[in-house]
């Protein structure tokens, strides 16, 4: 653990946060069900995007096969186990030791084989290792160092590869639905798990990438339906949770 | 009239086991030589069973199906002389999984549905209710095909499918589903009687109205009883039927003549669903040919010439169930498993369609996405779908059978009255025709024809 907490980005008090509740990753009646609501949202824009960049078929059995895939904050494994099956050779990281504990129990009880690793981005970063896709899904706005987290992010991209990131806008309307709404009023997630100004809005995140060199290829909203307790995408409505797809430039073409 | 029972189970027992060592999605259906792995078990190799295995293995899914009966025993008349009605939704679907084109030339298109109210022995009354497939889009109404026919096609279909693989005959001796958040949880493992050890994401409960699966999971149901049976079975009669389907309303219910394909020495010929009160019934089939027809004339006059009935008559007890829930953990119930309902109104194996339409989206949706099949959300998904469509149609059936079972002057007249005053709508017409089309709701893939 002490090794992890000496990274830049990562904010103690915010692993602590989730160890508190990793065991309850995998109850989709539980404290994660919005998780487990947005899943196929989240699964259908990554496989679509990924499929599309490396010229594979959406609709084949296995879409992600062949590609490495790696999976940052990865918590229970609720993108990772999906992922596998599709095909992808995931390597899932998470700087809270229990998550990893509960992922890693899981997947074997699925039959899945899943890299997990007690490790940060910057971690893998000075290694030199490297994937197909990075995703960073709900992760930018827990980081303490949202400079030092994208630029390791991006550093874990190969050449010609693609990273998917998903996080909340920073909009008066994030603030009513993603902190009152979600954490106060409906007690989807437990207070304090969010922390509203560390949102960003996607100019933020696009600039932020565009510095490490990444190419924003589509940005799209991620929109709740409380009436079917059902999420989808939206070309338009980016005010609250969101999506995007950036790529990296293969080397000869820089 | 229709006394209500609910039927108490005791809860189920639930093995907790922990699970096999873990295979990859993409090695399943491999055996290692005890253990065989699936993604979906079925058990039981009716309509239903055969319907829901035929689906998810048309999408590449890895299915197993077990059944008590052996498949050679299933196809000889003497198993079932039944017919189906088969609704036009139900047919694109049969379409869409390829098992249409093996009973096509076994089905009689329905052109036409005429449907009055009458009298024992009087001519029908006027007032009465035509649908005309002109009406709709010119296609069928629907199908009438000898359930026979329907089992030939699957048994043809189905060694076609590499990824469906048929325990028949055989039978569960033993199944595990585990418990939630227990070691082993996400499979189920099934034990069959020669030994034989299956595991899968899913088990498929398709084992027909007592259903051991349902009462095993703890599910219950409830059951409503009618004071009357359903006699069936194939009428031969002296002129074509023209692809008329004829539906009398008589006191004791309705009386129906459903068109059927020739027979085989050119016999005009069309399926009887004739329903009478219980205390009648066993006088009926007690009766020989020549009186039996002589009933059967008196209810139903002379339109289609003399009738006769060579073959076999059975009867069935009229009534409904309908389980509480539609799943548990790892299981879920289709068909008669989770709705049984009597043939008041032809819709048994169209909802058993249905139910195998949606669950089977539900789980390609979810193996598509990489998510766990037999997952709650699955099911969950499933059961919204399915379960409130099915009551509503038990619902209907109840009212109708209360309706049409009555001879009080006032409810005839009124009925009368109805049934005509639908007939003069014919955006109300449209919309009952649909509806008896199954082509009304939130249509699942492939009973909108499309491929899953």
């Amino acid at each position: 653990m002490t090794k992890v907490q000496d990274r830049t980005s990562v904010d103690a008090a915010e692993i602590e946060k989730f160890s508190a509740i990793a065991a309850e990753w995998w109850d989709p009646a539980g404290k994660f069900r919005p998780l487990h609501q947005l899943n196929p949202t989240r699964l259908g824009y990554i496989r679509d995007h990924v499929a599309a960049h490396f010229g594979k078929d959406p609709a084949a059995n296995q879409p992600l096969a062949g590609l490495s895939i790696l999976d940052i904050g990865c918590g229970g494994g609720l993108l990772s186990e999906p992922l596998t099956r599709l095909g992808a050779r995931m390597t899932s990281i998470d700087a809270a030791e229990k998550n990893i504990g509960v992922a890693s129990t899981h997947a074997a009880e699925a039959g899945l084989e899943i890299d997990y690793r007690h490790a940060t981005a910057e971690d893998l970063a000075a290694k030199g290792e490297n994937f197909d896709v990075v995703l960073n899904m709900e992760v930018i706005e827990h980081v303490a160092d949202v400079n030092s987290f994208s630029q390791a992010a991006c550093a874990l991209v190969k050449d010609g590869g693609a990273t998917v990131a998903s996080t909340l806008n920073r909009t008066p309307k994030s603030y009513l639905m993603a902190i009152l709404g979600a954490e106060y009023l409906l007690r989807w997630l437990p207070r304090g798990t969010h922390d509203w100004r560390k949102f960003l809005r996607p100019s933020e995140l696009t600039s932020l990438l565009r510095a490490q060199g990444m190419k924003v290829e589509d940005i799209s909203g991620v929109v709740y339906n409380p009436l079917n307790e059902s999420w989808r995408l939206s070309r338009r409505d980016l005010d609250v949770n969101y999506m995007l797809f950036a790529t990296k430039p293969k080397a000869d073409l820089v | 009239m229709g006394k209500k029972i609910a039927e108490m189970t005791e809860t189920g027992v639930v093995t907790v086991k922990s699970s096999d060592s873990g295979r990859a999605a993409s090695e399943v259906g491999a055996s290692d030589g005890t253990t065989q792995h699936f993604e979906i078990l079925v058990v039981g190799g009716g309509l239903a069973g055969l319907s829901m295995s035929a689906a998810l293995a048309s999408a590449g899914i890895a299915v197993a199906v077990v059944d008590r009966d052996d498949p050679e025993n299933m196809i000889s008349v003497p198993y079932d002389g039944r017919s189906s009605a088969l609704a036009r939704g139900s047919q694109q679907m049969l379409a869409a999984i390829g098992v249409w084109p093996h009973m096509a030339a076994a089905a009689q298109p329905i052109l036409d549905i005429r449907v009055s109210d009458g009298k024992i022995g009087r001519a029908t009354s006027r007032l009465f209710l035509h649908y005309d497939h002109q009406d709709v889009s010119g296609e069928p109404l629907g199908y009438i095909v000898e359930n026979r026919a329907t089992r030939l096609a699957f048994q043809a279909h189905l060694p076609t499918l590499p990824t469906l693989t048929r325990f028949a005959p055989n039978e569960l001796s033993e199944l595990q589903r585990g418990a939630d958040g227990m070691p082993g949880a996400n499979r189920v493992r099934a034990v069959l009687k020669d030994g034989q050890v299956l595991t899968a994401e899913l088990v498929i409960a398709a084992d027909g109205r007592n259903s051991t699966l349902r009462r095993e999971a703890g599910i219950r149901s409830t059951n409503w009883d009618y004071p009357q049976c359903g006699i069936v079975g194939t009428v031969h009669h002296e002129r074509p039927h023209e692809g008329v389907a004829h539906e009398h309303f008589l006191p004791a219910g309705p009386f129906a003549l459903l068109p059927m394909t020739d027979g085989e020495k050119g016999e005009y010929r069309s399926s009887l669903v004739w329903t009478e009160s219980r205390a009648l019934t066993p006088h009926m089939l007690a009766l020989d040919e020549a009186a039996f027809c002589a009933e059967m004339q008196r209810r139903f006059g002379d339109s289609l010439g003399r009738l006769r009935m060579p073959g076999k008559r059975w009867s069935y007890p009229l009534s409904l169930m309908h389980a509480e829930r539609y799943s548990d953990h790892r299981l879920a119930l289709i068909g008669d498993a989770a709705h049984a309902i009597h043939p008041i109104s032809g819709q048994g194996f169209n909802l058993g369609l249905k139910d195998v339409a949606a669950l089977s989206e539900c789980i390609v949706d979810a193996r598509r996405l990489g998510l766990d099949i037999g997952s709650p959300q699955v099911l969950e998904r499933y059961e919204r779908w399915r379960r409130f469509d099915n009551m509503a149609l038990i619902a209907t059936t109840d009212g109708l059978n209360r309706l049409f079972s009555n001879d009080l002057p006032p409810v005839r007249l009124a009925r009368d009255l109805g049934l005509a005053a639908v007939n003069r709508m014919p955006g109300l017409k449209r919309f009952f025709m649909s509806h008896a089309m199954g082509l009304v709701g939130d249509l699942p893939r492939l009973i909108q024809g499309r491929p899953l």
